[in-house]
Formats: C-alpha cells, structure tokens, sequence
C-alpha cells in the first residue's frame, strides 16, 4: 500500500520530466509543423552546458553553477534553435515531413560533434549540495531532485503561459498558430515570429537537459533516449496547445508509473504506445484541437 | 511518356555503386603471416551505442601490441593490427569478422564486448576454423573451438559475489537487470543459488537496453527492503539508476547493491559520489597490486593521457593479445589448429595476477575480486578468491546448478 | 532505344556477373544492399507516391525476417530439437507459436501474410481517422519501438537481444558453401527484380494514379467517390509486404537476424537511401539505397567516426538543395538539355 502511495510523486515526477522534455516541441511542432528531431540534441546541449560551467572552476561551488547554468543553457541551445531555422529550417515550409527528415540528419551530427568533443563516455556533473537526499511526507518519499523538477516544470508552464496570454510577442505568437495566414495579413512579421518560436522552444529543451543531469546520463545519446517520449506527448496533447501538452504529460506520467508498478518497465512501455495509438482512434488530433475553417 | 524514360535512365545510377564494389574487390592482402609482418584483427564498436566501452579495449590491444613489437614481436615478426568498426550493430559485426578473415587475412582477432555481437560472429569464425580472443566477462554456457574467452564466465564473477554477500549475511535479495541476454540469464544462475543457500528473491526486474526512468523500480526496491541489490544493468542505464537510488533513501549501509557491469569507466560516468560505498564484483580494477598491473597503468596512461583510467574488460583485452603470443611462440606458427593446441595450459603473469589458459574450455582461471566504490572513483579491493579460480562456463561442478544447462 | 533503357540492359547485365567476378564476402555485401533496395521500392511507393512517411519499415521487414528465422532455425534443430537460443535460454518445450513454422510453406507464406496483414489491419484503423503527415509518422516510428521491446523481451521465443544467428541451410543451399551464397544472391537479385517491375506497374496503373491524386488532395479524391483510406492502406499493405520479403531474404545472405536491425534508427537510415536516391523515382530509390549502404561499408571500413557526420550532412544536403533526390537532379539536368536542344530543332 505504501509502495502504491509513494507511486503518486513518482508519476508526477516522470510527468514533470515529460513536459519539460516535450514542452519546447509542442511549439515548433504546433507553430510550424516542423518535427525537430534534433530537439533532444538541443536537450543534450543543455546538459553538456552545465557539465561545462561546472568543470570550469569559475563559478565556484556546484550549486551555484548548477543555477547559473539553467538560463545559460536557455541561451545556448536557444541560439542553437534559432541558427537551425535561420540556416535551414526556413526553406521548407509546408514540407513537415521533409523538416523531420532534415533535423533527423541535424541530430545525427550533433550527435557525432559530441562524441568528438566531449569523448562518447558519460561525463559528470554532479548535483549540488541542497538536491541530493530526500524527505519523507506522510510517510511517502520524496527524493529533493524529483521535488525540483516538478517546481522547474511548473515555472515552465507558467511562464510560458504569462508569456503566450500577458505579453505581445506571445499573442502574435498565438495569433500565427491559430492563422498563419491571416496573421501575416494583419501585418505580424511570421518570419521573426518564427524564428522567436524556435529560440523559445529549443531554449526549453536546454532548461530542460540541465534538470535532465540531476536523474539521469549526460552522453553523447542522451537526446535519443527522450526524444520518442516527447513527441508521443505532442501527438497526444494535440497541436500547439499549451493545455493539451501539460495534460498529455501528465496522463502519460501517471499511466507509466502505475502500469510500471503493476507490471514491469519493458510492457509499461509498450502499453503506453498502445494507448497513444488507440487514443489516437478516438480523436486523431490529439486531446485539444484548434477549431479552424480549414479541411487540412 | 518522358517521365517514364526518365525513370528508367535512373537505374543508371546503379552503374557507379556496382562498378566501385567491383573495384573495391581487391583479392586479398596475402596471408596472416607473410613476408615479416602478422596480421591480427582488432574489432570492436567505435561508433554507436556500444563504443563507449569497446574503444577502451581497442585502446588497450593496442597498447599490448605495441609492447610485444617493441620486444621484437612474435616468431621474429611484427604483429600489424587492422582495426574495424563493429558499429554496436550485430549483423556488422559478423561481416567485419568475415572481412578480417577472408580479406585481410589475419592471423586471430581481438574482439566483441556484448553477448550478441559474440553470438553474431561464432559462426563466422567456427566456419572459417578462425579463432575469436573475446574479453568481456560472459553468462556462459558456451565452449566454442574456435573461441578463447579471457574475461569471466559465470564462476568467476557471479557465484564469488554470490558467496561474499552470503557470508555477509545477506538473506534477502532483489535483482535488478537491463533486459537482454546476459541478465537474464546471471539471474537464472542467482535464482538457482539463492533456491539451495536459503536465500529469498524478493523480485526480479528487467528495464529495456537505455532505460532512464527508474523511479519506479527504486520505490519496488523500497518496498520490497531487501538486503542487497544485484545489478545487472547495462551501461547508460547505470548512470540513472544510481542517480535516483540515491535520492529515495536506500544507502549502501542499510542495501549495497552489487554491480557486475560497473567498472571505473563507468564510475567516472555516474559520479562517483553517486555510487560511492556500493559493491562491485570483477577479476581486476586499476588499484589492484601487482608488479605487472603497476607497469600497465603506467603505460596505458603514458599512452593515451594521465586522466584515463583501466579497466576488467580492458585488462582481458590486454591479456588476451598476449596470451596469444604466448601461444603463438609455442606452437611456432599462427596457424590456428596448432595455436589451439598450444594455448592449453599456457600462464602469464597479467595485471590481475597469474592468468591460465584452460585447454578444455578455452576460457581462462581467474582470480575473482569484491570491490568497494571510493568516493574518488576508483575501487577498493575488499575480498578476493585464495586464488584462481578454473573455469566452469555451464556450472558443472556445482550441484546446484544442475538444472541450468 | 532510349537511354535509360540501354541502363537498364547494363544494369541487369551487371548485376548478372557480380557472382562472377566479385568474392563471395562482396558478393554477400551486394546481395545485403539489395535487400535494403527492396525495402526502399516500398518506401518509395508509401512515401514518395502516397505521401505517407513510414518510419516503422523496421518493422514489417522484422515481421519477415523472423519468419524465415523461425522456420530456418527449426530445420536446423531437426524434429525433435530446439533451436540453440531457446536452450540456453531455459526454454524445454517448443512454443505453440513456433510449431506451425516447421512447415516451410507455412513460413513462406507468413513472410508475405504477416507484414502485410499487420500493415493492412494498421492502415485501415490509422487512415480511416484521418492520422495523416506528421501524426502518421510518429505513430510508426512509436510502433518500432514498441516493437522492439516486444521482441527484446520475450527472449525464449525470439532470442532477444541476440536476434538468431548461425543458419546454415536455406531450402536446401548450403550457405556456407560459395555456391550457396551466390545462389541466395541470385534469389535477392530475382525478387528485387520482380519488386522492381510490381512497383511500375502499380504506379502505372489506374491505382497509381489515384494514389498520387490522394497524396496531392485527400479531401478531393473523398468527394470524388473514392476511399482514401482504402487506397493508403493497400500500397501501405504493399510496401510492407516487401519490406517482410526483404527482411525475409536478409536472414539467409547476412546470417542473423535481430532487434538492433529494426528499431528507429535502423528504419530512419532505409530512409536515407531513398531521399539520396529520390523518392518520386522508383530506379532512382533502388540505386539510392545501394550507393547509400555501400558508402556506409566503405566508409567504417576506413574512416568509422565519419560515418555519422556523413550521413547526417548527405541527409541535409539532398533535401536542402535536391528534394528530389538524384533523381530529381537528373531529371532538371535532362530538361535543360532538351530546353538548349528545341530551340536549335526549330531553326533546322
């Protein structure tokens, strides 16, 4: 009983690693239709980031370079977003398919360009100091690094919301993916819009790789292990749609934890692929979908 | 109907593929042992999911070879390595091993790391009456002529860690495994062990090859609150793993887990202070005191720089290359029936101690060590069998284990 | 006689005297490339004629592979015995699913049936609601996964990670024999041959048509009558048909067959070879996919790490400057040929 009590936080938490890893894509992807598979290099990038600052002794203790490397590696795998839409991303539009594709050659090199610079074993980085431990609540455990990562994805969410509801950028954002067309009528430059859309959306996946360190390996694959993951969360949670990709990370958390519990890692796996298929049955479009005039 | 000529003056493009593979077929580059060279294959992953390990064995035949030839080589002649690529990818695996064979004409090959790229390539070498050096500690259960395995089978590793945390006093136990061959079967082995030493298994769990989410399994560990932990996992697994044990309160006091496939490579990867106080089980770590292991940390790092550090693996890859030479300066050729029959009984004195070629199995005696992680990544040798230990790949001397194989 | 025709004679010619004058070891390479050929006519069927980007091809071309595996492991183990891995596996008594595969006509045919029941049941459900593009791809890319866990984990009845290796015999060829090899070659040659001209024709059909027209403008062929669900989920039926062929020949010339063959990223490379190669082109897909592989034996042979980066900018590259593929580029090459050429004709 304790155990399925204690499974609570821990779906929460594969949650909250879900939506950091995919909340960046639902953008790209929803915007623009552009399946960056390079995205979990991007997160790989975040993570490299923060093994950077912290074995540059510049920044001293951990902790400290632990915090200063979130919006670092905003910034760097931000730029890296922005470069890859400047320099290729922008000739193919209305080609989704071909714009997997081309990221999917991206990622590889990305891939490769690691392994050469930072060797292909894992490095370290270690977790500072207040992460490490746990405490118990009601007799449910809760590890300090999940406690955080649930809080960074939470921020995540809010700020992107403040940020799509309460600023202009964010409404010519929404504006653009609601009506592509219609926004470039009104006078919204799409083209810098876009290209701020993937600064946003790859600069998460840094955010998010730094958070990634805490729990899991910092290697030139780290990207290939949660890159299927993201995406399942984005077709499930529907285009674009901020809602849509909390809840679908959500409910995919929480169905992999219990089915895990229940059964064991390998089936929960492939039960969850199951159930996005079928979900897929009952509303092709995901959870949310923008109504539209459109056939297509 | 252009389009349709147009398709069809495509399959031109055939023309270039077909004539540079004919190109290419180049017949051969003489034989293992012509003119005053030796050519011996070197083939693991430098690329992909595996390379992570496998380059540090490449590195470490390298070195062995290196060392041999700088002593006026074997029979008189220089040993050449031809380096290939196995990718991580079995089926490439099987074609390099061919390739090495049938082109380049080796003399042996130095190679593998996982169960399947050594199962991929067995036929290849047993068809070609080829011989295989394969040096990663194994599941067993496998004797192949034309394989010699100098990492350890099941008895040399597994069953010695076994023994240890029983007479630690460990009754209850939880096995932890990536799900593939190896785990899968260790864990038989560990099952039967426990089934006739009164030792519970509290549960049995396997993750896919590059899993990353274990909280799950950590909260059926806690729940569970076993004595010890047995680690089966496979590379990056390790790394989150111990990353997410640590946070759920299970502490090496209360439940040291008893990692098979962590090496000090690996421990740089998880962190040390991540792993620290946990339990390894090997044949050889880098701290390891002997007059041969000293002089080969210190060439393996005058060779490929100060921060690297050595390994079990890379020490039987090590071994291997010169086990063979040994072998080969007996039989007094390379020609593999009469290398075979050579080898048996052969002994060097390697970094992990006295090391002894079994002539019936092929595989190596072995002295089993229990390592205890330090918090500055290397390993701490805290017991270690009275001596080697001769090779059993399917158990057979231990009634336990009779319905195993 | 046209120029592409006299290719196409040169062509056949070429592949007809690889046995002669290549080794076998080359010759086994050739014949791995042309079962990669085979999956890419498929995927240049679903892909570049029907619009839909299969990223799952891993997983018909396993369905077919583990069929012949299954069927050639039972001969080898003889009446009564087991296959090797199931021994060491713990595995005493034959599995029900396995029994029926001792039939050799049973094999074969669940080589073709199985993939492409799968791929049909799959097509129908997908296309019906609509799961079209982007969503279709991650759906079959989601598929290979699972997939592949599937098969790692059930390792007493599919060998798990290790796949199964060691055949010997494939209907009666000794494959360790030279002779062996270059008949299981000719066989590869024959079905890609045959492959080849089921894919023109089918793209010269009626069907073809339709199937462009569905790619262009689904909604339009709706109202025009027809079910494009229907038409997606045949040549979806078709392309996995050759990929389970494909996988199905793979066992006998590579001699193993297992999951590291079928995941995402193994699906994504049978892509590589036909976006190089031009996905619109079947010929252009065929030659794609040979170049492609055979770049990649070249390359980790001399210069393994490279390997990645080249695959990855070639990948770029195509689809940046030549969308179409070689072919593509071909293709506008020979148009600015006959546009200098017309002009001339018209003076004479």
């Amino acid at each position: 009983m304790g155990a399925l009590v204690n499974q609570l936080p821990i779906g929460l938490s594969i949650a909250a690693v879900l939506l950091l890893i995919a909340l960046g894509l639902t953008f790209t992807f929803g915007q623009m239709g552009v399946i960056n598979m390079a995205h979990g290099e991007f997160i790989m990038a975040g993570a490299y980031t923060a093994y950077l600052l912290q074995s540059s002794s510049l920044l001293g203790d951990t902790s400290q370079s632990f915090l200063i490397a979130l919006p670092v590696a905003f910034a760097v795998a931000g730029v890296m977003g922005l470069l890859l839409e400047w320099s290729l991303v922008r000739r193919f539009y209305g080609r989704p398919l071909d714009t997997l594709l081309l990221t999917w050659g991206v990622s590889l090199v990305l891939q490769q360009l690691a392994r050469d610079v930072f060797g292909a074993p894992n490095v370290q980085v270690t977790a500072p100091g207040w992460l490490v431990g746990g405490v118990d609540v009601l007799g449910v455990r809760l590890p300090y690094n999940r406690v955080f990562i649930v809080v960074l994805a939470v921020l995540c969410v809010v700020g992107v919301w403040l940020y799509l509801t309460r600023l202009p950028a964010g409404r010519r954002m929404r504006a653009v993916v609601q009506d592509r067309e219609l926004a470039a009528y009104s006078g919204i430059a799409t083209g810098r819009v876009d290209r701020f859309t993937f600064l946003l959306g790859s600069g998460l996946a840094g955010v998010a790789g730094v958070a990634l360190t805490l729990v899991g390996p910092v290697g030139p694959s780290l990207g290939t292990f949660y890159i299927v993951d993201a995406f399942l969360v984005v077709v499930a949670g529907g285009l674009g749609q901020l809602r849509g990709a909390v809840l679908a990370a959500v409910a995919l958390g929480f169905l992999n934890g219990y089915l895990e519990f229940w059964t064991d890692a390998s089936l929960a796996k492939v039960l969850v692929f199951v159930a996005v298929i079928a979900f897929l049955q009952v509303r092709p479009q995901g959870m949310f979908v923008l109504k539209g005039r459109a056939l297509v | 109907m252009r389009s349709r000529t147009l398709s069809r003056g495509l399959i031109a493009l055939l023309l270039p593929a077909l004539l540079a593979t004919a190109c290419v077929d180049e017949p051969g580059g003489g034989a293992g042992a012509s003119g005053d060279e030796i050519k011996v294959g070197v083939l693991h992953s430098l690329s992909g999911t595996m390379a992570i390990s496998e380059v540090t064995v490449r590195d470490a035949e390298l070195l062995a070879v290196e060392e041999i030839n700088a002593k006026g080589g074997v029979l008189g002649k220089k040993i050449v390595p031809v380096v290939e690529d196995g990718a991580s990818d079995w089926p490439t695996f099987a074609e390099k091993a061919q390739k090495l064979i049938s082109q380049d004409k080796v003399a042996t090959v130095f190679g593998g790391w996982t169960s399947a790229s050594r199962k991929a390539m067995l036929p290849v070498f047993e068809r070609n009456k080829a011989l295989l050096w394969y040096p990663v500690q194994y599941e067993g259960l496998e004797s192949s002529p034309y394989i010699f395995y100098t990492g350890a089978t099941t008895n040399q590793q597994i069953v010695p860690a076994l023994d240890y945390l029983a007479a630690q006093g460990k009754k209850k136990m939880f096995l932890v495994g990536s799900d593939y061959v190896f785990p899968r079967t260790a864990n038989k082995i560990i099952k039967a062990y426990a089934a006739a030493k009164g030792i519970e298994v509290l549960g049995e769990e396997y993750t896919p090859l590059g899993h990353t989410e274990y909280s799950t399994l950590v909260n059926k560990i806690a729940d569970a609150k076993p004595d010890a932990v047995f680690n089966t996992l496979n590379g990056d697994s390790n790394v989150a793993f111990f990353k997410q044990l640590r946070g759920s309160g299970i502490t090496p006091q209360t439940t040291p887990v008893v990692s098979v496939s962590v090496a000090e490579e690996e421990v740089k990867g998880i962190g040390p202070e991540n792993v620290a106080g946990h339990l390894v089980a090997w044949n050889y770590y880098q701290t390891t005191t002997t007059p041969a292991n000293d002089a080969f940390v210190k060439a393996f790092k005058a060779k490929y720089g100060a921060d690297k550090v050595t390994s079990d693996p890379m020490e039987a890859g090590y071994n291997a290359v010169h086990l063979w030479a040994e072998a080969v300066k007996k039989a007094g050729t390379t020609e593999v029936e009469a290398v075979r029959k050579a080898a048996g009984g052969i002994t060097i004195e390697a970094p992990e101690g006295p090391t002894t070629i079994d002539g019936d199995n092929q595989h190596v005696a072995k002295t089993a060590r229990i390592g205890l992680v330090q918090a500055d990544g290397q390993i701490k040798e805290v017991w270690s069998s009275p001596g080697p230990i001769k090779p059993d790949p399917y158990l057979k001397s231990y009634d336990w284990a009779g319905g195993l194989s | 006689m046209t120029w592409g025709r006299i290719s196409l004679v040169v062509c056949v010619v070429l592949l007809a005297l690889a046995p002669f004058a290549l080794s076998p070891f080359r010759l086994g390479l050739l014949a791995k490339y042309l079962c990669f050929a085979i999956v890419a006519v498929g995927i240049a069927l679903a892909w570049g004629q029907g619009g839909m980007l299969t990223l799952g091809q891993g997983v018909f071309f396993g369905l077919g592979g583990y069929a012949m595996a299954m069927y050639l492991k039972l001969k080898e183990a003889g009446s009564a015995g087991l296959p090797d891995f199931m021994v060491w596996s713990g595995v005493e008594e034959l599995p029900a699913l396995w029994k029926p595969f001792g039939n050799p006509v049973f094999a074969l045919a669940a080589v073709v049936l199985v993939p492409g029941l799968v791929a049909f049941l799959l097509g129908l459900l997908v296309f019906r609601q609509r799961v079209r593009g982007a969503y279709f791809a991650i759906l079959s890319q989601a598929l290979a996964a699972a997939f592949v866990i599937l098969l790692v984990g059930q390792q007493g009845l599919t060998g798990g990670t290790n796949g199964m290796t060691n055949f010997s015999q494939f209907f009666g060829l000794d494959l360790t024999d030279p002779n062996g090899q270059r008949a299981v070659y000719a066989v590869t040659a024959l079905v890609l041959g045959v492959t080849f001209l089921v894919a023109k024709l089918l793209v010269r059909s009626r069907f073809g048509r339709l199937l462009v027209a569905v790619r262009d403008g689904e909604d339009r062929v709706r109202f025009l009558g027809y079910d494009p669900a229907v038409v997606k989920a045949i040549t979806f039926t078709v392309s996995a048909v050759m990929a389970g062929l494909a996988g199905a020949l793979f066992v006998p010339v590579v001699g193993i067959i297992s999951p590291a063959l079928l995941g995402i990223v193994p699906s994504l490379e049978l892509l590589v070879g036909v976006a190089v190669g031009g996905r619109f082109v079947l010929a252009g897909a065929i030659a794609g996919a040979i170049a492609v592989n055979y770049a990649k034996t070249l390359f980790s042979e001399d210069f393994a790490e490279g390997w990645l980066y080249l695959q990855g900018g070639l990948f770029v590259l195509v689809l940046v400057f030549a969308p179409k593929g070689l072919a593509g580029l071909v293709e506008s090459a020979r148009d600015r040929v006959a546009a200098r050429r017309r002009p001339v004709e018209v003076l004479a």
